[in-house]
This record gives structure tokens, C-alpha cells and sequence, in this order.
């Protein structure tokens, strides 16, 4: 049986560890460190015993100093390793920018493209549950500004898998950001190991009435506002860009040339930031299309679940924001939906 | 690893670089040169001991004052030249300029402009070198204002607590730019701190290149019997300004100590020790090879405007 037609379903979690495991078995340079990699939990799983298979030096935990280790996987890429550092929360690369921005993207630049650095960084966004301002940030956007990075942030158990492999096999340094609410997400995987392509997006769900565009989490959100805008007769075309620098601009001109009409559903501040970056394309290269966005307010995150539905987009807010935009009824609104991985989760972490 | 000090090489080492920053001063108002420059005028004798200690299989991690360490590691003279003009022809095709310093061939990875933050590359190389079971150390030169960088510290805690083959080798000037280090932390040598992290460390003060040698020599040693850190501060003086080629405007006593560091030069020491026969043959060699090294940067293009986008991504 032809291997990649083995498909089975697992989580967007389980699908990390498959790829991580797979690729260390495939070639002992690759090793995983981070905080915690190791522990009984394993990073909701994903680095599991990893060092049990393959032994303390290819998986191992480290002191908390986030700068100095991002430094240390950069170098130890240099030499020829393949390192996977792993942060349990998306907020603490904000202790690693001097290493991710000044070193890791800029030394083929200087160096000629005599040296490269494959080096993966993965890093949790933890919306919810009281994560409050410093555990639930999405800072994609800073790091889609710099060149000489790779950014992807797959929504699917599918794409987690492929984008991760494909992140390990790369020799540039990788942003690769994964969401706290995806990780129980199922779906169909192949069993082998697959890449999918840095630079190509996906349309989820195919429509003529207009396009919305989502990242990480709200792509999720996305489908469901889609679902909702079916009742009211509106066929919204929803891509997964996936891959955010280098960023699938086609595959987003291609859907607002044909449905005139985008939405962008960011999972972070508007404000110089991923559909910020989205809209700029569309309105230099495409005529006559109705732009809106949907994203943060300019607040960090409040911690009370009072005011932190306030502060995401949901699918009804989406639905109804795109059917204004379709000329559809202001008045509309869409029946509420169960976001079921943020109202099940319970913390602590 | 040489057991051997080689006065002739040093010799010759401190002169070739001793003799290039001259002539960057003496060409820098001449806007030829494209990039800031660091110089090390002062303190070569670190470069030159340190270097003649290593093998090829040994890696370097130096900085935005690199000039000595890549001259002193043999790297490819013209080409660094070629570089600091901003020419195709150099280290990094004219990207990089003297802050970016990098020779492939001589284990002479990229520097960084920024204090300590090559300081945990140099560590993740060792670590690999270790994961690797591959032969070398790595050498990882710093100044005495890389140590007030936490970064600095979490990555010797690194080191220690994996043994790697590293050696920081300390250039403490004393200064970062014109912050004297008694402004900057207490009376607390860094030596001594470094000892807290459980690193191995010696101070060495005189600025001369056989001591430095010698240190460094030591040091391989005991890491070829046992994989682990050392670290190795080196009291030095710089002569000129931290950036550019003037000199420093400083009070009395400081002016004082750079004139007792020129009067108990180590260039004129090594050369006092070699016949009449050897200076003279090796002023020559250094001057043609610098000679050629200008003409090999003058005669290169700059790089095309298509370059531009070349080698952002792999």
C-alpha cells in the first residue's frame, strides 16, 4: 500500500510528535530542546519521551535563559545540527529577538551564503482561560517583517505535520507557530512523512461572494462564520494562507478578483500586522475590491472571561461583518455557535 | 595544538596586522574604506598568542573589533580587504564590511556587531563539536563589555553545565566605548565571576603575546584530556577610539596608561628578539602582502545591483 495514502485520524498534537519523530529517526542531527521538552506533560505531548527514544542529548531541557538558547541552537546549526527549540508560549520569543532578528536571519546575508541556519523555532500561541496579557500573545507579525526568516503557522492536523517536516528540512531559520486551541483538533494525516510548500496557501472552503482570510486560530473561526453565512445565503470563500513569509499572495488576488470582497479575521492587532500586510497587497494589486478587517482591540489582553470575549472575533461577528459587507441585513444576528475548545479547556496551562 | 612558541610567526602575524590598521588610518579620511572600523591597534598581542596555540580544526568566534583575529587565524587578507572597501571580491561580497568579518575555510564564522551576541553561538558550536564527537575547540574572543550582558552570563552557564570545548578569551580594554568598568559594575573581577559559574579562569596581565600563547596552549590541553570551559582574561589596552581611527580623548592618567602600554609594546620586544636578518625579511613580506591586498580590493568591482536580493534565504 502506497504509504502517503495511509491516512489516519489523529490530532493537530499528536501530528507534531509524528513529524518530529519521524524526522529525528530519519536524521540524528535533528535534536529538540526547550523548556519543559522532556517533562511528564511533553509539551502537550509533542516531544514526549522523545528523550527516551532517542536519548538526553537529542531532547533535553534548559536552563530558563531564552536568549543565550536561541543563540546556542543558532550556533549549534552552524556546525551542521538541525535544532527544534520549543517555547511553551508564544509571549517569551520576546526574549529571543535579538538573537531571531540579528543573528538567525542576517548571517547567510553577511556571510555570503557561505553559512545557513536551519534552525526551527516553535512556539505556542495560549489563548484562553485566563492567559491573560503576557501568555496569550500572536506576534506573527514581527516576525513576517523581517527578512531572512520563514513564518508559517498551520491550522490543520494535516498542515501541522507537512509544515513542521517541511520547517526541519529547510535551511533557514523558521518561525513555526502553532495555536493552544488547534492542538485537539482531528483530522486525516498521512502516516509517511510529506512536506507541503512554504509560500503556497490553501482554500478551505470555496464560495463566490466573498473571501476570508484567517491565521492560525481564526481560520477555525473563519469556517464557522462560513457555516453561519450558508443560512443567510452568502457563499464565503475562506483560504489558509499557512505559510506567512513567504506569504501565498496569489492564491488571496485570485479569490478577491472573483468574489470582490475580503475580509481579513487576524489573530492579532490590526495595526502593522498581518492584515494589515494582507489588505496593502490586495490594494496594490487588484481594482475595485471592498476591504475590511477584523482583528484585537488596541488593548493587551484582559485575563476575566467577562471582558476577554470582547476581545477576540468570533464567528458571529465574522458572519456578520462579511454579510454587511455582501449588502446583506445590519440587523442580522447569526445564532450563536459553541467554540467547544476554548469553552471546554480548564487550564492551568 | 602547538606546544612551541614560534616568535618568528608571531612576529610576523602582529606586524601584518599592527602594519593593515596603520594603513586604515591611513586611508580611512579618504572614504575608500566603507564601513565603520573597530580597531584593534593595542591589543594584537591577544590575536597573535592565542591563535598560534590552535589548529585548523579549532573554530573562531570573534566580534565587530576583528581585524586581529582574522589576520592573526590567517584568514584571506585581500579578501578582508576587498570587504572593507565594500568590493565583490570580499568576505561577504561587500555586505558585510569590517563589523561582518567571516573565512569559511578557516573556521572564521560571521561576527556580529552587537556586544556578546555571537557569545551563545560560539557555546552552540561547542555543543555540537561535543554532540558530534568532532575534534576542535572553539574559541570565542570577546570584550570586557560583553560581560555586562546577561546573555553573556546564561551562556558560560551553558558551557558549564554541558563541559564543552570552549574558550572565552576575554579582551578587557577596560572600556566600552568611553565607560570605564568601574562605572559599569563593582571591583568584582570578571575572572573571578566567571569562577562562580564554575568555568576555569585565569587573569593575564602584560599584554604579551607569549603568555597569551601559553594560556591558550594550556587550556587545549586539558580540553583535549576532558571536554570543558575556560576563561581567559587578557588585560589589554586599545589605543585608539572604540570606532574610527582617532585617539581617544581621555584625562591625564588615562592618556598615561595608554603611553606605558606603547612603551612596553610587545611588537618591539618580539622584534628585539629575532636577528636583524628576519625583521627585514618579514617588514618586506608584510609590506607586499598588503600592498597586493589594496591593489586586490582596488582592482575589484563593487557588486552588481542585481546582488542586492542574493543569499537572504537559503
Amino acid at each position: 500500500m502506497d504509504k502517503i495514502l495511509d491516512k489516519k485520524v489523529i490530532n493537530y498534537g499528536e501530528a507534531i510528535y509524528e513529524a518530529i519523530t519521524q524526522e529525528m529517526a530519519r536524521d540524528e542531527n535533528i535534536f529538540v530542546y526547550g523548556l519543559g521538552v522532556d517533562d511528564p506533560k511533553g509539551h502537550y505531548g509533542t516531544t514526549k519521551d522523545l528523550h527516551k527514544k532517542y536519548g538526553k542529548l537529542r531532547s533535553f531541557d534548559t536552563p530558563l535563559s531564552e536568549d543565550a538558547m536561541t543563540g546556542i541552537g543558532i550556533g549549534a546549526a552552524l556546525a551542521g545540527l538541525r535544532p527544534i527549540y520549543v517555547h511553551q508560549r508564544m509571549d517569551f520569543l520576546l526574549l529571543c529577538m535579538n538573537q531571531i532578528v540579528n543573528m538567525a536571519s542576517k548571517i547567510r546575508y553577511i556571510s555570503s551564503g557561505e553559512h545557513s541556519v536551519p534552525l526551527v523555532i516553535r512556539a505556542a500561541i495560549g489563548r484562553s482561560w485566563g492567559q491573560g496579557a503576557q501568555h496569550s500573545q500572536a506576534l506573527q507579525s514581527f516576525f513576517m517583517h523581517i527578512p531572512g526568516l520563514k513564518v508559517i503557522a498551520p491550522t490543520t492536523p494535516h498542515d501541522v505535520k507537512g509544515g513542521l517536516i517541511a520547517s526541519i528540512r529547510d535551511n533557514n531559520p523558521v518561525i513555526f507557530i502553532e495555536h493552544r486551541m488547534l492542538y485537539k483538533n482531528a483530522g486525516y494525516v498521512p502516516s509517511d512523512t510529506y512536506e507541503i510548500k512554504f509560500g503556497k496557501g490553501r482554500v478551505l472552503r470555496e464560495g463566490n461572494d466573498i473571501t476570508i482570510v484567517g491565521v492560525s486560530h481564526s481560520v477555525e473561526d473563519s469556517l464557522r462564520a462560513a457555516d453561519l453565512l450558508k443560512g443567510v445565503g452568502v457563499n464565503a470563500e475562506v483560504i489558509d494562507p499557512i505559510s506567512l513569509s513567504p506569504i501565498d499572495n496569489e492564491i488571496i488576488r485570485d479569490s478577491v478578483n472573483k468574489t470582490k470582497k475580503l475580509l481579513v479575521v487576524d489573530n492579532g492587532w490590526m495595526k502593522c500586522g498581518f492584515s494589515a500586510e494582507i489588505i496593502a497587497d490586495v490594494a496594490t494589486n487588484c481594482e475595485s475590491i471592498l476591504c475590511q478587517r477584523l482583528g484585537f482591540p488596541e488593548t493587551p489582553c484582559p485575563t476575566t472571561p467577562s471582558l476577554e470575549k470582547h476581545f477576540y472575533p468570533n464567528p458571529q461577528n465574522i458572519a456578520k461583518k462579511a454579510n454587511e459587507m455582501c449588502g446583506g441585513d445590519s440587523e442580522w444576528n447569526p445564532p450563536e455557535v459553541v467554540q467547544h475548545e476554548i469553552v471546554s479547556f480548564k487550564g492551568p496551562f | 595544538m602547538n606546544n612551541l612558541f614560534d616568535i618568528k610567526k608571531a612576529y610576523y602575524l602582529f606586524l601584518l596586522i599592527r602594519r593593515s590598521e596603520e594603513k586604515i588610518i591611513e586611508l580611512y579620511n579618504t572614504d575608500k574604506i566603507k564601513s565603520p572600523v573597530h580597531l584593534s591597534i593595542g591589543q594584537e598581542a591577544i590575536a597573535v598568542g592565542v591563535s598560534l596555540a590552535l589548529s585548523e580544526s579549532d573554530i573562531i568566534f570573534s566580534n565587530y573589533r576583528g581585524h586581529a583575529h582574522f589576520i592573526a587565524r590567517e584568514a584571506n587578507l585581500d579578501k578582508m580587504w576587498a570587504e572593507l572597501y565594500g568590493k565583490s571580491r570580499g568576505t561577504a561580497r561587500g555586505k558585510g564590511g569590517s563589523m561582518h568579518l567571516n573565512d569559511y575555510e578557516k573556521n572564521f564564522i560571521p561576527t556580529s556587531a552587537i556586544v556578546s551576541t555571537a557569545v551563545p553561538e560560539a557555546v552552540g558550536y561547542a555543543f555540537a563539536l561535543k554532540y558530534k564527537k568532532q575534534e576542535g575547540t572553539v574559541v570565542c574572543y570577546h570584550g570586557d563589555g560583553a560581560t555586562d550582558e546577561g546573555v553573556f552570563w546564561e551562556s558560560l552557564n551553558f558551557a558549564s553545565l554541558h563541559s564543552l570545548p570552549i574558550i572565552f578569551i576575554c579582551e578587557n580594554n577596560k572600556y566600552a566605548i568611553y565607560s570605564h568598568q568601574n562605572t559599569r559594575s563593582l571591583n568584582n573581577p570578571i575572572v573571578d565571576r566567571a569562577k562562580a559559574f564554575g568555568v576555569s579562569s585565569i587573569r593575564i596581565s602584560g599584554n604579551k603575546t607569549k603568555n597569551f600563547f601559553d594560556a591558550t596552549s594550556d587550556c587545549i590541553k586539558q580540553i583535549k584530556k576532558k571536554s570543558q570551559p575556560f576563561l581567559l582574561e587578557c588585560m589589554t589596552t586599545r589605543w585608539r577610539d572604540h570606532v574610527g581611527i582617532t585617539i581617544p580623548e581621555l584625562s591625564k592618567a588615562e592618556f598615561e596608561e595608554i603611553e606605558n602600554a606603547k612603551n612596553n609594546d610587545d611588537l618591539v620586544e618580539l622584534e628585539k628578539q629575532l636577528p636583524e636578518d628576519d625583521v627585514l625579511i618579514i617588514n618586506k613580506k608584510v609590506t607586499t602582502e598588503i600592498e597586493n591586498a589594496i591593489n586586490f580590493a582596488e582592482s575589484s568591482n563593487f557588486p552588481e545591483e542585481s546582488e542586492l536580493y542574493d543569499n537572504v534565504l537559503a
